[in-house]
């Protein structure tokens, strides 16, 4: 079989995705985070003493969630992995650039629905009833990957010290929370919020939470889908083209 | 025999300096290459060159047949890498490193399994194969490093000074290592600041400074080739008069030194046979002669001195 097959690389990126998991996401801190970092932000817009439904709250967790736990650990990867050498190794192995990073991915991938899933039951337990189960599923498996994707962008600057990524990480991150719907519903925004918030694929997920959970959405289902498809599919490959250039400049 | 590495004017430049210049040369097949160079030459950057980890940005190097930059998935499929820093995972137990690295190069998870308890036997290292390796010491490190890099059986093996720092009994089980691996096919790429290790090992070295390679050949040849002028020492059974040797054919000049003389001379060979001659004729048998080649660290520091800016 040939090695630089694209089965055979597939393979590959999921052993990466199998030391990721084992190595950088199964740890208390990385778990505590995934899980009370959005919670602790919800609460504090729950007890803010803005009268908005519990429904669009929990949707607005969920949308939280994943985007934070999808990328709260890539990015640093390359760094650390840099910083430790461990990243010279995996260039020095038959893999390609793209299935390491694809492989990174799918870590984060699994990572951000794992925790999800668990926002999911949350919301459940709150008395919300899923009204498109399949439409929920879909939503979170995309803009899974698309976050990763996201994760792997933010690793692109060929620095190996994890805090200066982690740093560029939290400033682009956390703006994009509060364009992107969660806290404002989209209705009340400002025709300038609604233009930045259209760019982000963080909106088109809450919207398809939002849809899945009480039945009212802002874009056609279509759209959320095809924009999140999108988004997916050109971070996919412009994380891919820019880690390939920027690799050998971490050795 | 046929070159397992083929580099044709390979060159890197980072800013504005040349830490490799349009450096060629070829390593057969079953051949010990050793790679020497004072810190700085060139000799990390032509390895990473050589393994696909950072791309050169002129020239070509083709291993066990294949293009590096074209093919470099091919390339690395046959060759395993020791790097002078230990980059095993610290997180990972030796067993689960060499796992992952068998998965990695596609062996079947029985197959893996085998190599990875035999390796870790041949290392030392079996009965400490669930200890995480940040708990291990350098020369376990070191030691695991090797036995993942010939996890996949590689016809070529590239070392980056694999026994800097190391303690001796870490050092002579990776020496003995190599050479069965080379005994058994394996052709090894060996950078190396230890003169010695180079002088035993590999059958051929080559000399890099400031990026350029400055020679390439058998160690012997190259201590022999940097001097024109041949020391010998011989004894005899009895007393030899000043002088009587200085007239000898070849001879340069007669040193005596306690009960043997030093000569120097620019034919080695007709001294020799002169000195033989000269033996017989006066019934003074020789007791030892030895010819006094300089050694590879005399070699090196000529080749690498001669040559500076």
């Amino acid at each position: 079989m040939n090695p630089a097959g694209f089965s055979v690389q597939i393979r590959r990126a999921w052993v990466i995705a199998k030391k990721d998991i084992r190595i950088y996401y199964i740890k208390g801190p990385v778990l505590i985070f995934g899980v009370f970092m959005p919670l602790f932000m919800f609460l504090a817009f729950l007890m803010g003493g803005r009268q908005l439904p519990l429904s669009f709250l929990v949707s607005g967790l969920v949308g939280m969630t994943l985007f934070f736990t999808a990328t709260a650990v890539s990015p640093a990867i390359f760094p650390w992995e840099g910083q430790a050498k461990t990243l010279e190794r995996l260039a020095s192995c038959p893999v390609t650039v793209e299935a390491i990073v694809f492989g990174d991915m799918i870590a984060s991938t699994l990572f951000g629905i794992g925790i999800t899933i668990i926002t999911v039951i949350i919301g459940l337990v709150l008395g919300l009833s899923l009204l498109h189960g399949i439409m929920m599923l879909t939503a979170i498996l995309l803009a899974a990957v698309c976050f990763s994707a996201v994760g792997m962008l933010l690793a692109v600057p060929p620095t190996n010290v994890p805090s200066n990524i982690m740093m560029l990480s939290s400033l682009i991150k956390f703006p994009l929370v509060f364009i992107s719907g969660i806290f404002i519903p989209l209705e009340q925004m400002p025709p300038w919020g609604l233009a930045l918030a259209v760019l982000t694929p963080l909106t088109y997920f809450t919207d398809l939470v939002r849809y899945a959970f009480t039945d009212i959405h802002y874009f056609p289902i279509l759209i959320d889908i095809a924009a999140l498809g999108v988004f997916t599919m050109v971070f996919t490959v412009v994380t891919m083209f820019l880690h390939k250039r920027t690799m050998p400049q971490r050795m | 025999m046929s070159a397992v590495i083929h580099a044709s004017d390979l060159t890197k430049v980072f800013g504005k300096s040349i830490a490799v210049d349009h450096i060629s040369f070829d390593v057969q097949k079953g051949e010990i290459f050793g790679f020497l160079g004072p810190n700085g030459a060139g000799k990390t950057t032509s390895t990473r060159m050589l393994t696909g980890v950072i791309p050169p940005d002129t020239g070509t190097a083709t291993i066990l047949g294949y293009d590096i930059r074209s093919e470099p998935v091919l390339a690395k499929q046959g060759f395993g890498v020791v790097p002078e820093t230990s980059n095993a995972y610290a997180d990972l137990t030796a067993w689960q490193n060499l796992m992952l690295m068998g998965e990695l190069y596609g062996l079947p998870r029985t197959r893996a399994e085998q190599r990875s308890s035999d390796l870790l036997g041949m290392v030392g290292l079996l009965e400490r194969k669930d200890q995480k390796v940040q708990a291990y010491s350098k020369g376990m490190k070191q030691r695991l490093i090797l036995a993942m890099a010939l996890i996949h059986e590689p016809e070529l093996l590239f070392l980056d000074e694999p026994t800097s720092g190391l303690d001796v009994q870490s050092t002579i089980m990776i020496l003995s290592l190599l050479r069965d691996l080379n005994k058994q096919g394996t052709t090894i790429f060996l950078t190396t600041h230890n003169m010695e290790e180079a002088n035993r090992l590999c059958h051929r070295v080559g000399i890099i400074r400031a990026g350029k390679m400055v020679a390439i050949d058998a160690p012997e040849k190259l201590k022999t080739a940097i001097d024109r002028v041949h020391k010998i020492e011989v004894s005899f059974d009895r007393k030899i008069p000043d002088n009587t040797l200085a007239g000898l054919e070849g001879v340069m000049t007669v040193n005596r030194t306690g009960d043997k003389w030093q000569i120097t001379t620019q034919n080695k060979d007709a001294t020799i046979h002169s000195l033989a001659a000269f033996s017989q004729k006066n019934s003074a048998a020789i007791v030892t002669l030895n010819t006094l080649a300089p050694s590879l660290d005399e070699a090196f520091l000529r080749l690498t001195q001669e040559t500076q800016p």
